[in-house]
């Protein structure tokens, strides 16, 4: 077997999975140190670094034991170098620099940003470029022009919070606990998007702001007597969640109408949004198990890229800023 | 200490700005406030100042954000950090003048700060926006 082992560590998850060159995945495990954050009501017991640390070796076993492969059989190794929490970034890094030093291979840094674009280009529907890529995660939220596997081209950002973080605060505001970006769509399901007008700020060119309905939402909690807010719960949850998806929605047909792309497509946890996906029809949408943070990705765009050979790579640093 | 309502974002903004050219690498700066107050928008004003160009977004989830000469950090996912957490975010307090939001979270493990912000809501879109420091200069005619 010829096969590519993926590293991600940059925030909460740490990960290994093994890809061949051709896209299939092999393996793709996943610690999720969110399932840590949930049993202490969804804050770090500690930065993610010394978890990261205590979990890489056995993920990167797990996953080379789940596709029945041994280190023989890895002849590239490709690692999330940014961007995101340095101490966090490092653990991954230093791993596989260890990894590939130890054997004698190459070694591919991956933008963590270009990882989630590339979990669309895995087995089995790989997608060709040319296509208008909503990158929507809790740390970022992206248009990406995308015109080759290799790379891409950020045509729109948030100026403030990113789509992902705007669905958990909304969920924390609503009593739903933080992370709760899934609970706050399963209590929107029974809610009335209209109930509330909940503005989200119309900004010049592709960018966006969530900042400012977070902050209507607010108003709307605090507006409402305990009793009250008990009842209108669902319906505040389904107009923020109406709110947040209409934003996304609209520039991201206005960036692909501009840019002449027929095809858009969405990455990244917000993804598993069940307004978006409903909202957005016509997008084709990342498998949910690559929506979230995993090192299948990270493989997967190490493919498109040039790999420096040993000891080239040990200059390599992280950075922690997209 | 000195205080005062902004009655815009833009305004908030420019108060740290202000304050931002009053401060150096090393500094460090705790700004407190709820949910929506206004600390993102507190930071980006003090980046803009400082020569940060591009997005100044929230790093609640990342928990970290490196500019040049300057860091933001976002304590809000923590519960309280240790000792081996502090090892971890000290490479954003190297050469960095370096903002810290939610740092009541930090449980006393983050450098004194030379100022500390507190940002509070008066309505949607006015804020109360409060300075302290030891050192009175720093902040006289800031506001």
């Amino acid at each position: 077997m010829r096969l590519i082992l993926g590293l991600e560590t940059s925030c909460d998850e740490t990960a290994a999975a093994l890809v061949t060159h051709d896209g299939d995945i092999r393996s793709n495990v996943v610690a999720s140190q969110a399932v840590l954050h949930a049993r202490f009501g969804g804050v770090v017991p500690e930065v993610a670094s010394r978890r990261h640390l205590e979990l890489v070796a056995p993920v990167i076993r797990e996953a080379l034991a789940e596709a029945r492969a041994s280190l023989d059989d890895v002849e590239l190794v490709a690692v999330t170098r940014g961007p995101g929490l340095i101490g966090a970034l490092l653990v991954g890094l230093s791993a596989a620099k260890a990894l590939a030093w130890g054997r004698g291979l190459p070694l591919a840094a991956v933008d963590h940003l270009h990882g989630h674009v590339a979990s669309l280009y895995l087995e089995p529907a790989p997608l060709e470029p040319p296509f208008l890529c909503l990158l929507a995660t809790g740390g970022h939220t992206l248009l990406l022009d995308v015109r080759a596997r290799s790379g891409y081209r950020s045509v729109g950002t948030t100026i403030d919070d990113a789509a992902g973080e705007a669905f958990d605060k909304g969920a924390r505001l609503l009593g739903l606990g933080y992370p709760g970006g899934a609970a706050l769509d399963r209590l929107a399901a029974d809610g009335d998007p209209e109930a509330f007008d909940f503005p989200v700020a119309r900004l010049d060119g592709l960018d966006f702001s969530f900042s400012g309905v977070k902050t209507a939402l607010l108003y709307a909690v605090r507006a409402l007597d305990a009793g009250e807010l008990e009842r209108r719960r669902a319906d505040l949850a389904a107009s923020y969640q109406r709110a947040i998806v209409r934003a996304l929605v609209e520039r991201t047909r206005a960036a692909a109408e501009q840019l002449g792309h027929e095809r858009i497509a969405v990455v990244g946890g917000v993804a598993a949004n069940s307004e978006l996906r409903a909202s957005l029809a016509e997008a084709v949408l990342a498998p949910l198990e690559l929506c979230t943070d995993n090192a299948a990705m990270i493989a997967s765009a190490a493919r498109y890229l040039t790999p420096v050979a040993p000891p080239g790579f040990l200059e390599l640093d992280a950075y922690a800023a997209a | 200490m000195v205080e005062a309502v902004t009655s815009s974002s833009d305004e908030t903004e420019a108060i740290a700005a202000r304050l931002a050219t009053r401060l150096a690498p090393g500094d460090v700066v705790y700004v407190s406030g709820e949910l929506g107050a206004g600390k993102t928008t507190f930071v980006r004003g003090a980046c803009r100042a400082l020569g940060v160009g591009g997005p100044v977004t929230s790093p609640t989830y990342t928990i970290g954000h490196r500019y040049d000469g300057v860091s933001h950090l976002d304590l809000f996912r923590f519960e309280r950090l240790t000792d081996a957490d502090w090892g971890a975010l000290e490479p954003y307090f190297e050469d960095a003048i370096v903002f810290v939001e939610w740092p009541e979270r930090a449980g006393g493990r983050l450098p004194p700060p030379r100022v500390e912000v507190k940002l509070g809501h008066v309505d949607e879109h006015r804020r109360s926006v409060e300075l302290a420091s030891a050192e009175p200069d720093l902040l006289a005619g800031l506001l």
